[in-house]
């Protein structure tokens, strides 16, 4: 662990005289997108383009009696109105389990529903016509006969035996339970001093993209391919999916993903009006396209994080955390979502818990739910809010119970930064973590001797401030251990191939996705710095299935960790062929030369030998002036994956100062602060806004953001009036900080930094508002904490 | 969410409005700023046959004063309350009430006329008007008829106005010597409809509330001037006062429950803002500590 930015022992590759790693460079994509030329599949027109428009249903439970579509069919500018029954002859439904998940089970999911709707916002009929207003007028004149069936909503009731059971093949209504129990939890509680227990409660909700989902699908039936135009964080895994389902081989598919507004996890799953816009383009063989409308993204976008954790904690009076014990429920609609399942979150959740501290006791129990309301899965930072939630709220409880000051009781408690390698109880594995680095450049940052000391005279004057402290580990680079190993087709490493054009210009094509995050240009980074090339010389091409080395995409923190790694490798293979090739032209011997500032420079002193451009134009053009057998490849593609842990972990801390306004129950978020470690930070700027917009998420679930469901499972707020997102207004200013300590498993030494914001904001403003609390003995354990819900704990309403 | 297909005609004048008004009756719908309309269509709440644009109608702007009389034009934007000299200084509550309503590109469109004409219960300017005791000037085929703010509002979406009405102007008396005001709301985020807010109007002499007009927004289905504010007329307000106040207004209102509060908490945050309001305007009461 080091807190410089730089180990030069370990990044020779990078450390380079104009290395731009570590530097913040403006993205490629900035004046392409600035300028309003961006191309998003909302944008995409092709000839005969159709457009869909899904009628749903507006029960949560309910079988189909009948659809009459009579008088929609005959509208003008409507192509067809088609049925679940009709479609099932283009695509088959699907089951979304992993082996690795033991006992898992869900039932087959049809791309429209077929004799039964299990959430309200399900799909009972697509209407296609000319134009998407079109579309949305005769689906109004279509007629669907419901007989309304007895919704499951609450989660707490979901397995009782009077509870009906959604999917009567199944037997019950769980989908899935996990148990674990690590060292001695009973003695340990025993033998602790005190015992601090709560109910945590969080909201379920979703992630709002400014971009709703959209797929355009191209059956061309001359070629027998499906192109298949979708703003997705995994392409290859589409392709795949699409294939799968539709009868075709995968080399049938190709996908393609333009610029995406926003993704967040809820962009990485197979959908079901995304497969039935892909059949209804094989059934009715033009470009069908599907633009999810707000209402609809509400509706059936994933939700994540509708929690009910009981959390128990033993401490001895000298701070010493004994053990952790916590019982899980979670509710995910009545599907688990395809492919990567809706038992991850919870399953994340039994991973994490307890998981920054050195006690080995933990018993734990996690169960999931099916209930009729939309789907739940893997939404930013899956799980972590909630283990973060639940551990560090236990821990300032217990600290509270023993009156030790919440930044004491942690450091007494966190792994030493000296123990790594090591294991937590739920068998994780850590190679090298900075957590009291972490909470002690967090300390300097906030000034936490100087806040105590602020808010303790604002309570003179009836002012409650508030400091809450999260300490949190992220999951990142995942290997195959994630999906692969459960039989799931999604690759868990990436492909990266480089070549030098004939005008010494880079070309990369990479296998990770663009979201916003930054990838095209940690690429353009990685490529150039290693190369020696500028990076305006560098093209990155990503997002085809076609035209790009296969791979993951970019998700679960992994894009610069696993996709850079391979971005390296091939840009080091390329650079060792140029150099082979410039020694030939120069006899020279490569270990003479190095490539700087896009020229074949002597090593030693940097007098320049050869353009590269120069170069590429013998090799391409001139190859005869080459010496007899030489065969020039200015191309060179590697990939990654991690072999040695199955996941890089990160960790950090993040720090939350409020106010509540305690006659009205209004809270202030009036700074943030998080210090954080990726290990090798390519690009500074690109990773702390990666942090403030996860910290904003987790701060939206902290105060604002629910999905609110009616005992009937009705959303009743499924638009952006009622569905409260954080907006700029209300958000701090959120200072970052970090401690950087490489992970070995790479050359490029990079882990994720995509989630950690969201791991922990949620946790440091629970706290926050418990610690301003504390003179009036009121305990809140439910995010949001709305004004209602502090007004009601205060006891003034 | 795309608004069924509907026709449009530019309105020249109020005349040409009304005629069209009348003559499509309720299957005909004004069009003015488009930032409670335009939604509403999109989501296929409503689908009307006709829009009505009056946003060419040169009659139905401009902010100007005569006499003790400041008439603002329907078409006002909130953008323009916010900025208008006029207005800053003849009646500075809607200044301030216009910088809660939503966020900059929709004050740039909404206007005065459309807020009033919509009476949504939890919008700002209607109860502004009301507090500032302002008459709502309407045009129909058989004339003008003025109404006072108080009795334009009658219930959730709706007002003293028929379908084949405009809303012309507002007229608010001039601000007085000794008139104070204030305006808070209570709202999740900056620019959200209200969860509880009051608009209020006052006259101040020596420490006391010689008049009050506390015109509450969103805890209940239309403004609300509250009676209890006469609890604090002419009397130096102490604890017990104004606990009593509150007490009186708590009676009187009877607001509803929705997703952000309960009734309960909606009647709790008016008592807060009535004691504010006093707090502000008058000092802290006489005998002891803050509210
Ligand atoms: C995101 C968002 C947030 C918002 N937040 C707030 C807020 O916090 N507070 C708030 O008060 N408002 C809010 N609004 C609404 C906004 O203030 C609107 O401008 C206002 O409610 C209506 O004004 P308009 O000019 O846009 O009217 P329009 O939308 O054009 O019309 C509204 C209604 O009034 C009728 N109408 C309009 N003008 C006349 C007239 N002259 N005579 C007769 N009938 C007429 C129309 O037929 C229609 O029924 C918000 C709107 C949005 C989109």
């Amino acid at each position: 662990m080091t807190v410089a930015s730089a180990n030069p022992d370990r990044l020779t590759v990078l450390d380079r005289p104009n290395s731009y790693i570590g530097k913040v460079v403006p993205r490629p994509n900035l004046e392409r997108l600035m300028q309003g030329r961006g191309l998003y599949v909302s944008d995409m027109e092709l000839p005969r383009m159709a457009h869909v428009v899904f009628l749903r249903s507006p029960h949560a439970h309910a079988k189909i009696i009948g659809i009459d579509a009579v008088e929609a069919r005959r509208m003008p500018n409507v192509i067809a109105v088609v049925t679940g029954r009709e479609l099932a002859t283009v695509i088959t439904p699907w089951v979304g389990v992993l082996s690795h998940l033991k006992g898992l089970k869900s039932a087959p999911q049809h791309a429209i529903a077929i004799d039964r709707v299990c959430w309200q916002g399900e799909a009972v009929a697509a209407v296609v016509a000319t134009s998407r207003a079109v579309a949305e007028d005769a689906a109004e004149s279509v007629r669907v006969e419901y007989q309304e069936l007895d919704a499951v909503t609450d989660m707490r009731a979901a397995l009782d035996p009077e509870t009906p059971v959604i999917h009567p093949s199944l037997g019950d209504n769980l989908a899935f339970e996990r148990n674990l129990d690590a060292g001695a939890v009973d003695a340990a509680f025993a033998e602790s001093d005190e015992v601090a227990e709560a109910d945590f409660i969080f909201g379920r909700h979703t992630g709002v993209t400014l971009e709703p989902r959209a797929v355009v699908a191209d059956w061309n039936i001359a070629e027998q391919r499906l192109t298949v135009y979708q703003g997705t964080q995994a392409p290859h895994m589409v392709q795949n999916i699409a294939a799968l389902h539709l009868g075709l081989a995968d080399s049938q598919v190709r996908v393609v993903c333009k610029d995406v507004g926003g993704s967040f996890g809820i962009k990485v799953h197979i959908y079901a009006d995304e497969m039935a816009t892909y059949a209804l383009s094989k059934l009715l063989r033009r470009p069908v396209k599907f633009v999810a409308d707000r209402v609809e993204s509400f509706n059936t976008d994933i939700h994540a994080r509708d929690h009910r954790c009981k959390g128990r904690i033993g401490v001895k009076r000298d701070g010493t955390i004994t053990a952790f014990e916590i019982d899980d429920l979670t509710g995910i609609g009545p599907y688990s979502m395809y492919p990567r399942t809706s038992a991850i979150e919870a399953n994340q959740v039994v991973n994490l818990v307890g998981g920054p501290y050195r006690t080995k006791n933990y018993r734990a129990r996690a169960r999931v739910v099916f209930q009729n309301k939309n789907l739940m899965c893997q939404y930013r930072a899956v799980g972590h809010p909630i283990a973060c939630s639940v551990t560090e709220g236990l821990v300032d409880l217990v600290a509270s119970k023993i009156g030790m000051d919440p930044v004491e009781i942690r450091r007494r408690n966190l792994i030493a930064d000296d123990a790594y390698p090591c294991a937590s109880p739920s068998g994780l594995r850590f190679e090298q973590l900075s957590h009291h680095a972490a909470m002690s450049k967090l300390m300097t940052m906030m000034g936490y001797d100087a806040l105590r000391a602020e808010q303790t005279a604002l309570r003179k004057k009836n002012i409650h401030h508030g400091i809450g402290i999260a300490s949190f580990i992220e999951v990142t680079n995942p290997s195959a251990a994630f999906y692969g190993v459960g039989g799931a087709r999604i690759s868990s490493q990436d492909g990266v191939a480089v070549r030098l054009d004939a005008t010494g210009s880079v070309i990369c094509q990479t296998s990770i996705t663009e979201q916003g995050q930054g990838s095209e240009s940690l690429t353009a980074q990685i490529v150039g710095s290693v190369l020696g090339v500028s990076m305006e010389r560098v093209r990155v091409i990503l997002g085809d299935t076609d035209n790009t080395p296969y791979g993951g995409g970019t998700w679960a923190s992994r894009g610069a960790g696993i996709g850079g790694e391979a971005a390296l490798q091939a840009a080091k293979i390329l650079r060792k062929n140029v150099l082979d090739i410039a020694a030939t032209i120069l006899q020279s011997s490569p270990a003479e030369l190095d490539i700087v500032n896009n020229a074949v420079v002597t090593a030693s002193d940097g007098s320049p030998r050869i353009e590269l451009r120069e170069l590429a134009r013998i090799v391409y053009f001139r190859p005869d002036t080459l010496p007899p057998g030489i065969q020039a490849e200015l191309m060179a593609t590697r990939h990654f994956v991690p072999r040695e842990y199955p996941f890089a972990f990160t960790n950090g801390v993040q720090a939350s100062w409020i106010e509540v306004d305690t006659d009205t129950g209004f809270v202030k978020l009036l700074k943030h602060w998080v210090v954080e470690d990726c290990g090798t930070i390519i690009n500074p700027q690109l990773v702390d806004e990666q942090i403030r917009g996860g910290v904003v998420q987790g701060l939206g679930a902290a105060l604002f953001e629910k999905c609110i469901y009616d005992e009937r499972g009705q959303l009743t707020n499924a638009n952006m009036a009622d569905y409260l997102v954080p907006m700029s207004g209300e958000m701090p200013d959120i200072d970052v900080g970090h401690v950087v300590s490489p992970t070995t498993e790479s050359e490029l030494g990079a882990k994720g930094a995509g989630e950690a914001g969201t791991a922990g904001a949620a946790a440091a403003v629970a706290n926050a508002v418990n610690d301003a609390l504390k003179p009036f003995g009121a305990i809140i354990t439910e995010i949001p904490l709305t004004p209602q819900v502090i007004l009601t704990a205060l006891g003034r309403i | 969410m795309k608004a069924s297909a509907f026709s449009y005609a530019r309105a020249t004048s109020v005349a040409n409005a009304l005629e069209l008004l009348v003559a499509y009756g309720d299957k005909a719908k004004v069009l003015s700023g488009g930032q409670s309309l335009m939604p509403a269509m999109n989501l296929r709440l409503i689908s009307p046959e006709l829009i009505v644009d009056i946003g060419e109608i040169t009659e139905l702007r401009g902010i100007a004063v005569r006499g003790d009389i400041l008439s603002i034009g329907a078409l006002t934007r909130h953008v323009d309350l916010l900025r208008s000299p006029e207005i800053a200084a003849h009646a500075p509550l809607l200044t301030e009430a216009a910088a809660h309503v939503a966020h900059p590109a929709i004050r740039n469109r909404g206007t005065l006329g459309g807020s009033l004409a919509h009476a949504d219960p939890a919008s700002e300017l209607p109860a502004s008007v009301v507090a500032l005791n302002a008459t709502i000037v309407v045009s129909g085929q058989t004339g003008e008829r003025r109404i006072a703010a108080g009795e334009f509002f009658t219930g959730i979406y709706e007002t003293a106005l028929s379908a084949q009405e405009l809303l012309i102007a507002v007229e608010v008396p001039v601000a007085q010597k000794n008139s104070a005001h204030f305006f808070h709301e209570f709202a999740r985020r900056h620019g959200d409809y209200a969860i509880a807010g009051l608009a209020a109007q006052a006259i101040v002499q020596a420490g006391l509330f010689t008049e009050l007009r506390a015109a509450f927004f969103a805890v209940g289905d239309r403004p609300i001037l509250a009676k209890a504010a006469t609890k604090l007329i002419n009397i130096r307000i102490t604890p017990a006062v104004l606990a009593e106040a509150s007490a009186t207004l708590g009676e009187e209102l009877d607001p509803q429950e929705d997703q952000q509060a309960s009734a309960a908490m909606r009647r709790h945050l008016a008592k807060i803002l009535l004691a504010r309001c006093a707090s502000a305007l008058l000092g802290p009461p006489a005998a002891g500590g803050p509210v």
